[in-house]
């Protein structure tokens, strides 16, 4: 793979560009006012550390990291404490590193949303079809297969679409209830970074492989979605 | 076969939709329900199919109680005013459906879809599905439906309400003929006297949830039982002025006074009410033997081949229709008439007292043969 031409160059332009405001930004952080307005270095001729000082000691400043930290640090917490039943639980009844495992927390995000928007749909459509589907003698059944169905399906593939999106990119639920045989694509691309470096190309061609599901998806719902959205509850 | 409802009543969150209703309705017939919008007609034919059930009262077919049986087990059919098909199948499939629900064979199904198809003229859109047809086409596939199903009992609820004038017209002279072969117990909803008129048959005057009146069409239109009934059949509204008997002569209200002749002669002495129909009233010079008004012109409306003219007289708006174009301006000063031979006339309860003599009608509640219907009809 390295023997593509110029593929370090653009890597490196790539990240250069990605970094290069990040590098700016820790520049002007210890720079004067003065000396970012009237000259410009790549590195802070007069250094000060006068701007972190003002962070750190006015209140107005650092409460508002701490205020961040504050909810970051809830809803990580709650997030773990909602997954680590879950690990708890499966381990118990050996679902631990299945697919079952998975599949099956997932559902709890994902049966909810799914009720909530198929119940746009369903509500959308005319109590008298269903009327007259049962004076024309229809049981449940025949009239939820024969009648029902196809009349929600754009609300059906946007149900799918959102179930899927969401089983696809999650990670914290994936990760903690696998280890080794059910484990995730997004969980197996963190082994390309190791000690001796990331290995972008095979990075990168994890990721690709990644897409293609979604776009698969997307391809054969696209139809039902543009309906969907503009019908129900999205 | 016969459909009863005894003393039907039905209570939705404490409003009556329905009140102590009691009606049969036999084989054969066809039987207007004629009312306002919120009259009941719709909860009526609800109870009648089976959709809801009665608050307190008894629904019988055949003498057998079915209060509380699900429609599945009901030969009934219906169509809504909206256009209702499966929009997932075709038309073929969606006539054939209460078949298919049989398990009937499939020669004898196709037979009876094509019998109906032709019938409706849907023969070229077998193979569209009902949301690519006019609304028209719907709604003509939702009668075939109703009517390939072979039901006792069909249910129309105003199923030309939202078509174009002209598919009405077509469609409500092809109504009754396309089910009177079939023998079912008919029942249509309509706001419209007109509708009623055309169609025949029995009318069921609907008022807040009560019959009013149950009749031969043509009778319930020139004998209402009271002036309420006389309103609901009455399009343009029915016109009405107060008068008052005495000693051989009649003063309406608002200051005209005018022999008892015509129908007024027979009263006895005392106040009354009189109602008359956009056509009976007259906009001329009176010819011999006509009362007199004169109204100011509120408003003219032309429709093309007849005009209505709004007349406003002594507090009252009244209503008259004439042949031809007449633009009368705003406010101009016209002179009006009555036929003291052709008005009803109510008494203090609004019981009517008088009305035009024309045909003798039996009082019973008749079982409305098409012929003599079709013979009323032109008289109406």
């Amino acid at each position: 793979m390295s023997t593509i031409p110029g593929r370090r160059i653009i890597m490196v332009t790539f990240l250069f560009f990605l970094l290069l405001p990040i590098y700016w930004l820790v520049n002007m952080s210890f720079k004067t006012n003065n000396e970012i307005v009237t000259s410009m270095h790549l590195w802070p001729y007069q250094p000060t550390l006068a701007n972190y000082r003002t962070i750190f000691t006015d209140e107005s400043w650092y409460s508002g990291y701490i205020n961040s930290l504050k909810y970051v640090i809830i809803n990580t917490v709650i997030s773990i404490s909602v997954a680590l039943p879950f690990f708890n639980l499966y381990s118990a009844i050996n679902l631990f590193d299945t697919p079952w495992a998975v599949a099956l927390a997932h559902c709890i995000f994902n049966v909810p949303l799914a009720v909530w928007i198929l119940e746009g749909f369903v509500s959308s459509v005319p109590r008298e079809i269903d009327e007259t589907a049962f004076l024309d003698g229809y049981s449940f059944p025949r009239f939820f297969v024969k009648i029902l169905i196809p009349l929600i399906a754009s609300g059906i593939g946007v149900a799918a679409f959102f179930c899927f999106m969401f089983s696809w990119v999650e990670l914290l639920l994936a990760r903690t209830l696998t280890s080794v045989a059910a484990k995730p694509i997004s969980a197996t691309m963190t082994r390309t970074v190791s000690a001796a470096g990331v290995d972008w190309g095979l990075l990168a061609a994890a990721g690709v492989l990644t897409i293609i599901p979604g776009a698969l998806v997307i391809w054969f719902v696209r139809n039902y979605i543009a309906r969907g959205f503009a019908l129900g509850r999205v | 076969m016969s459909v009863t409802l005894d003393h039907v009543t039905r209570t939705v969150d404490g409003t009556a939709h329905i009140r102590d209703v009691s009606l049969t309705l036999e084989r054969g017939t066809l039987s207007v329900l004629l009312g306002p919008t919120l009259s009941g007609k719709t909860s009526i034919m609800r109870l009648l199919a089976g959709l809801d059930k009665p608050s307190s009262g008894r629904v019988l077919v055949d003498g057998k109680d079915v209060t509380g049986i699900d429609v599945r087990q009901r030969s009934v059919a219906m169509v809504y005013q909206q256009f209702i098909n499966y929009p997932s199948l075709t038309v073929y499939e969606n006539i054939a459906s209460p078949l298919r629900v049989q398990r009937r064979p499939k020669e004898e199904i196709e037979r009876r879809v094509q019998e109906a198809a032709r019938l409706l003229k849907l023969e070229p859109y077998l193979n569209r599905t009902p949301l690519q047809l006019s609304g028209g086409q719907q709604q003509r596939t939702a009668i075939a439906r109703a009517l390939v199903k072979g039901a006792d009992l069909v249910l129309l609820d105003e199923p030309l309400a939202n078509l174009d004038y002209k598919l009405r017209e077509e469609l409500r002279t092809e109504l009754p003929r396309i089910f009177e072969a079939s023998g079912a117990i008919f029942v249509y909803a309509t706001t419209e006297p007109s509708e009623a008129l055309l169609l025949g048959g029995n009318t069921l005057c609907m008022w807040e949830g009560e019959v009013l009146q149950h009749g031969v069409t043509p009778k319930v239109y020139r004998h209402p039982d009271t002036l309420r009934v006389a309103q609901v059949f009455s399009d343009p509204p029915l016109n009405i002025v107060g008068i008052e008997k005495k000693n051989g002569s009649v003063q309406y209200a608002g200051g005209i006074n005018a022999p008892a002749t015509g129908l007024y002669a027979d009263l006895a002495d005392g106040a009354y009410r009189v109602g008359f129909r956009a056509h009976q009233l007259e906009v001329a010079n009176g010819a011999a033997g006509r009362h007199a008004f004169s109204a100011t012109v509120t408003v003219t409306e032309i429709t093309g081949s007849e005009s209505f003219v709004h007349l406003h007289r002594d507090s009252q708006n009244w209503v008259a229709v004439l042949h031809g174009v007449h633009e009368y301006e705003p406010g101009v000063t016209l002179h009006a008439a009555l036929d003291p031979d052709n008005v009803f006339v109510f008494d203090a309860a609004d019981r009517l007292v008088a009305s035009p003599k024309s045909i003798a009608f039996s009082s019973e509640v008749p079982s409305g043969s098409r012929e003599e219907n079709a013979s009323n009809k032109k008289n109406a």
